[in-house]
């Protein structure tokens, strides 16, 4: 076959007819991979769930508290506690971790969901933090205050060598995890609202929570709501305080919502 | 026959991308943490390459040269976001670990090397042995690669402990060891070829 | 302040080659000299900040529509396309500035540095100092920083090439080995800067 000449029409018509067939491919490959994708990650969260509570509990509404995620655990219709997921910057980039209290806020098990720590250094959080050999780094089984720090700034949880920014990072997103947990326990208790979570986006739910506030400009609210967070979250954790009132409520949660109502529907 | 022999073991060899082309240097230092990292890195790597090289040896007369590289800039990055779909489906603990130098195989220069330097000019048979060749030999190269920093920075082997715990310099996982370890390989690689 | 930090964690603490392994084909190709060092980067600053732009405008665009898994597709064709109009727009306005950077234009649509930064921004993952928010200033200041971040590894490399050129090297290290190895030990120094921000 003769090469076609680099007229315009020519030059025009090829580029046109490659892009049509590339785009109408990978629409077809995406499409067809778009559950698999969906389903991977919400097993993936729901294995994460699971790993972090006692066997055998039925696990209830994913709700929005502080911007984090919890996930409400019940034993034969009695609380048995919850798995929250929970994030922080850690040294490399966001981390992102399950973790799971029984009713009385001690920890049961936590799981890293996502992490770019540095491999061989800030990656063992990982299992650094779990290891029931060495009781100055294991937090299992501890009672969670919501103040874990290292040694270094004063704390009893021992960092990981050479890698005290990814260690400091953990243990305040264990803390933040702590402090929804208790918000949201105290929510449940009193029935002060049932969250509704399926079209909601992140930052909303945190305006119901906020009557007083509630009738003016979203922005405004928005700021508002954090503000008035501050007081109980400083209250509750002596380190870190800038970090911690940062309840990062925004875009990256509002996918993850929309994953959770479909984990919860295979679930139930 | 004997032609298509040497088109496969000239990428592999002689024309080793990594090595000899000194090609597609980003992914080559950034994924080699762990021989397994290099090699999926690789491998994701090879099937871009054998199926741009298929396709634009199909397409080339259907390509006028004005465009020749939008043409295949297109054709490239169409298979790039098919791995990196199917990737995200069937293979997400690799995905999550390479991340953005999935999608950016896109700016390997290899695949846009081979594309322009052979596959343009050659038939599809040996197109496509050129690409796997290519492609192996990266593959290899980065298994090597990651393989070596993950002996000297974990102690470590394809995830096994060659050596107990805590036996490692791990200046050879981070940055740093990756110039490193991929200059001592090369000034190896080049010592033995003067020979 | 936290604008500061942004500039200090993408200039040093995460610097685009020597910690996040972007656009090390340019660093070690055009790297000879000091004076082509500095034309390469001043030419990555301006179509960098600019590439970001646009990219995350259409990343927004691709949400909207639900259409990211077009993104990588996308994304190439634009730096493809900005580039060759920045460079017929160079000619035409300031031809002082062409002669300068003419050169380094179409070498820059494959510097996977442009390619990386812009889909790190549009995801919202780029690597920001504590305290900042993911956005369109933040992102386009991160995006000037780290193509700063490129251009001072770059000319930094460049001078101690031309320092190497001047010395014996074994046989076997000569060319790209002993210059990988000179980048290793500026990345040493580099890391140093690790947990500054």
């Amino acid at each position: 076959m003769e090469k076609l000449q680099s007229s315009f029409k020519n030059m025009v018509l090829s580029l046109v007819i490659i892009a049509v067939v590339a785009a109408g491919a990978l629409a077809g490959v995406y499409l067809l991979t778009l559950e698999t994708i969906n389903n991977q990650k919400a097993a993936k969260q729901q294995a994460a769930i699971l790993a972090v509570l006692p066997e055998g509990v039925e696990i209830g509404e994913a709700e929005e508290v502080n911007g984090l995620t919890v996930y409400k655990a019940y034993m034969d219709g009695e609380f048995a506690g919850a798995a929250v997921e929970t994030q922080a910057d850690g040294f490399g980039g966001p981390q992102k971790i399950m973790v799971g209290f029984d009713a009385e806020g001690k920890i049961i098990n936590y799981e890293v969901l996502e992490h770019q720590e540095t491999p061989g250094l800030g990656d063992h959080i990982v299992e650094w933090f779990k290891n029931a050999d060495k009781p100055g780094q294991n937090i299992i089984g501890r009672q969670a205050d919501g103040a874990f720090s290292v040694s270094k700034d004063g704390g009893d949880v021992d960092a990981i060598t050479a890698a005290t920014i990814s260690s400091r990072a953990f243990l305040n997103a264990i803390n933040k995890a702590f402090v929804a947990f208790k918000n949201g326990e105290v929510e449940a208790a009193t029935g002060a609202s049932q969250l509704h979570h399926q079209e909601a986006e992140a930052v909303e739910p945190e305006v119901e929570k906020q009557p007083q506030v509630a009738e003016e400009e979203p922005q405004v609210v928005e700021e508002e709501a954090q503000e008035t967070q501050k007081p109980q979250v400083v209250r509750r954790a002596r380190k870190q305080p800038k970090e911690v009132q940062e309840p990062k409520a925004e875009e990256p949660q509002e996918p993850k919502v929309n994953e959770l109502v479909e984990t919860e529907a295979d679930y139930e | 026959m004997n032609n298509a022999l040497k088109t496969f073991t000239n990428g592999l060899l002689k024309e080793n991308p990594t090595f000899v082309l000194v090609l597609g240097m980003c992914p080559t230092l950034a994924t080699t943490t762990s021989a397994i990292n290099g090699m999926s890195m690789g491998l994701a790597t090879l099937f871009v390459l054998v199926c741009s090289n298929v396709v634009i040896s199909l397409l080339k007369n259907l390509i006028p040269d004005k465009v020749r590289i939008p043409a295949f800039i297109v054709v490239i990055a169409t298979f790039v976001t098919l791995v990196q779909l199917l990737m995200q489906a069937y293979l997400p603990a690799i995905y999550d670990v390479l991340g953005l130098f999935i999608p950016l195989i896109v700016v390997n220069c290899i695949v846009l090397g081979r594309a322009e330097a052979f596959a343009a000019k050659n038939s599809v048979g040996l197109s496509a042995l050129d690409g796997l060749g290519m492609g192996l030999g990266f593959t290899l190269a980065l298994t090597i690669l990651g393989a070596l920093r993950e002996l000297l920075g974990t102690g470590a082997c394809f995830g096994l402990h060659l050596f107990p715990d805590n036996y490692g310099a791990l200046i050879f996982v981070l940055a740093p060891g990756a110039f490193i370890a991929l200059a001592y390989l090369m000034a190896i690689i080049n010592k033995a070829q003067k020979k | 302040m936290v604008y500061f930090l942004i500039f200090i964690s993408a200039i040093f603490v995460n610097n685009i080659v020597l910690s996040q392994f972007l656009g090390i084909c340019p660093f070690l190709g055009v790297s000879k000299k000091i004076d082509t060092a500095m034309g390469m980067s001043a030419a990555v600053i301006f179509v960098l900040t600019l590439a970001t732009v646009v990219t995350y405008l259409l990343q927004m665009l691709l949400v909207a529509w639900g259409l990211e898994f077009l993104q990588t597709i996308l994304f190439i064709l634009i730096i493809a396309a900005l580039v060759q109009m920045i460079e017929i727009m160079l000619k035409k306005v300031s031809p002082a500035l062409y002669q300068a950077l003419g050169v380094f234009l179409p070498l820059i649509t494959t510097n996977c540095c442009i390619l990386g930064v812009a889909i790190l921004v549009a995801n919202g993952t780029e690597k920001l100092p504590m305290g900042a928010e993911h956005g369109m200033l933040t992102g386009t200041l991160f995006a000037f920083a780290t193509a700063l971040g490129f251009g001072l590894a770059l000319i930094l490399f460049a001078g101690l090439r031309e320092q190497l050129a001047l010395n014996k090297v074994p046989r076997a290290m000569q060319g790209t080995p002993i210059a990988l190895l000179t980048a290793g030990l500026l990345a040493m120094a580099f890391m140093g800067f690790s947990g500054v921000v």
